[in-house]
């Protein structure tokens, strides 16, 4: 017998409704796995055990009335720690915010209140989303359940690693140029990056606001879809929010239906510098997809080549100006204050002491992007270069229905390995940034594991704008092909010693 | 003057991808690093070095530049800091630099992946975030206001 940590959110969801299990049950299962595994993998910054049992205690004795609850309520979710939380820390990995508690709720963590989740904690990250790996959080890295000795991905490692070691069923992650889908392939966990306004970003700490995009983490694809459900859909509190309604990605994720759908391999993502082990499986992958049914063909996005070298202009630059508000005035640290400084050396001071060297790096870069006699030359570019991915997108889905791709061209890698060269460190998003410089929706799952290290390998899948029913009928067909029992590729890490 | 601003090019984008001082590379960053460095130095000397001042792209940022920069953005920089940042900056400046020469010609910019229209929430009265609230987290406040350090600069 499994027990409660094991299990699925669906599972669990199924358990709870007939009264099997109770919320309280299903939380404490979670916290002790925490409390377990959690000194090895890091994956949480904050966890309130007393405040996640009391909200348990509450939606059993809701039950017990007799209430007709939502589908999720009682299950336990995790949430990366760039969504305000009022009663919690929300440090976005940031000394700078280390003592910051928000006076007001993200609409994400508000819906999943709503929606009976219970929020355990809140989960490691590169400092301000900043990052391929979680080695920029100011607070020490996460590390990856499948090998303690590599990066989980970033920037939202800790809700990928969180979900691999089992010590929550479901997270929310947030998606600038890969921060969920990269996690999740490195982790072997499902991600979805929604389209751009389709999960409201209010109460989400700012990075690049043309492509930050919260969504749903998981270990299987229906239950992805189950918190996608949560949390999509118009928020007015958000001015970029889309007033359409969600697709009916859990009627998706349960069909798997991928008969007739014309699956595009993108042609400029792959070949050389992707890995072996990656290719394998991607490939495999395909031919799985053709067997139940799918239409293959090669599509080429030339512009592709050119996305990571805009975004690396265009994210720095909405970065710079987004985290221009962290000026040490009203809230946050504040240093060398003796009442001898004016305020701009106060400020100066305080953001040396706050930011750690990768938000350093952008801001200036950034700054010196937009700044006067460059801006053509970089920010515009990358500009005009982003309306030719979306017209490269735009051609391929006249072709096909969906494209494919490798999640990351690597496995996980070994700490430290490319800390030192942030280009190298950089490229981990080549494959994930295209969809958020033109905003459709994206997602990566499972592939399998690499034979050359047993690593898990991720398999992209990119959609046209609103079409995220799309992702899941390829994420349950690829899901029920690799493993006919169902069960997700982090099984294999049930009972795994997580200890340093 | 062309062969000598190519060699520092490639010197810039040789800089990432050699192996590391402690022995320690990775086999797939640096054969797509090599891949990288093909697209760039292609696109680079397609553009032309006239085209490149044109455009305003300047391919090596000294400390001191750095400095002005970290200025503009409020951020004390030691001087180890603003030598490191400048080699880096070098690097990912010369890499991101092939957006130029590919954004030529009649292309509409995209700020934005969706068409943003201004949005107006309808006019209710609702309750705000109180004084208290707003203030709990000020890293110094008095007499219910926020307490800055001095705005102006000491007289001469």
């Amino acid at each position: 017998m499994t027990g409660l940590a094991d299990l699925g959110a669906a599972e669990l969801a199924d358990l709870l409704a007939s009264g099997q299990v109770s919320s309280v049950e299903a939380v404490q299962a979670c916290l002790d796995r925490i409390e377990a595994a959690d000194a090895a993998v890091g994956a949480f910054l904050h966890v309130d055990a007393d405040r996640a049992l009391a909200a348990a205690r509450a939606v059993d004795a809701r039950r017990a009335a007799g209430a007709d609850l939502p589908p999720l309520a009682g299950v336990p979710v995790a949430v990366k720690d760039a969504f305000a939380m009022t009663g919690a820390p929300t440090t976005c990995g940031s000394r700078l915010l280390e003592h910051w508690r928000p006076p007001y709720d993200s609409s994400v963590v508000r819906r999943l209140q709503e929606a009976g989740l219970v929020i355990v904690g809140k989960t490691n990250m590169d400092e301000f989303a900043m990052g391929s790996s979680t080695e920029n959080s100011a607070f020490g890295p996460t590390r990856n359940p499948w090998d303690l000795g590599r990066i989980p991905g970033g920037s939202g490692g800790g809700s990928a690693a969180a979900l691999a070691a089992y010590e929550a069923p479901l997270a929310i992650g947030s998606d600038t140029g890969g921060s969920i889908r990269q996690p999740a392939a490195v982790t072997g966990t499902v991600g979805v990056k929604p389209t751009y306004g389709g999960v409201s970003r209010y109460g989400l700490v700012a990075m690049a606001s043309s492509l930050d995009q919260p969504g749903p983490c998981a270990r299987s694809v229906l239950d992805a879809a189950l918190l996608h459900a949560v949390i999509g859909g118009y928020d007015p509190k958000d001015s970029t929010s889309i007033d359409a309604p969600v697709p009916d990605v859990v009627a998706a994720a349960r069909s798997g239906d991928v008969a007739g759908l014309r699956i595009g391999v993108v042609a400029e993502l792959g070949g050389e510098g992707y890995a072996p082990g990656v290719e394998q499986r991607f490939h495999e992958a395909v031919a799985l997809l053709e067997a139940a049914g799918a239409k293959v063909s090669e599509v080429s996005c030339p512009h592709f080549d050119l996305a990571l070298a805009a975004y690396y202009l265009i994210m720095p630059s909405e970065a710079s100006s987004n985290l221009a508000r962290f000026d040490a005035m009203r809230y946050g640290l504040r240093v060398g204050d003796d009442g001898s400084r004016s305020a701009e050396q106060v400020m100066r001071l305080s953001r040396a002491r706050g930011f750690g060297d990768e938000v350093k790096r952008r801001v200036i870069l950034g700054t010196y992007a937009l700044s006067s006699g460059y801006f053509d030359a970089y920010y515009g570019s990358a500009q005009k270069v982003r309306t030719l991915i979306g017209q490269d997108f735009t051609a391929a889905f006249e072709r096909v229905d969906v494209l494919v791709s490798p999640t990351c061209p690597t496995t996980a890698w070994p700490f430290g390995e490319r800390l030192a060269d942030p280009l190298s460190m950089y490229k981990a998003d080549l494959c994930t940034i295209p969809s958020n410089l033109a905003g459709g929706p994206a997602a990566s799952f499972p592939a399998g594991l690499a034979p050359e290290d047993g690593l898990p390998v991720g398999f992209h899948v990119m959609a046209p704008p609103l079409a995220e029913d799309r992702l899941y009928l390829v994420g349950t067909a690829l899901e029920r092909a690799l493993e006919p029992s169902g069960a997700p590729l982090a099984a294999r890490l049930v009972g795994k010693e997580l200890t340093l | 003057m062309i062969s000598h601003w190519l060699i520092g090019w490639i010197s810039q984008l040789g800089r990432c991808l050699r192996p590391r001082a402690d022995g320690c590379s990775c086999p797939h960053a640096s054969a797509f690093g090599q891949r990288w460095l093909r697209l760039s130095s292609a696109a680079a000397v397609r553009m032309g070095r006239a085209r490149r001042q044109e455009l305003g792209v300047i391919l090596s940022l000294s400390p001191q530049e750095v400095a002005r920069l970290a200025d503009l953005a409020r951020i004390e920089l030691s001087l180890a800091e603003q030598e490191r940042l400048a080699g880096q900056l070098d690097v990912i400046l010369a890499a991101v630099a092939v957006v130029g020469p590919a954004a030529q010609g009649d292309i509409r910019p995209t700020s934005h992946p969706l068409p943003l229209v201004n949005v107006f929430r309808p006019d209710v009265l609702a309750p705000g975030l109180g004084q208290a609230d707003v203030l709990a987290m000020s890293p110094a406040q008095e007499g219910g206001r926020f307490k800055v350090p001095r705005i102006l600069e000491e007289e001469a």
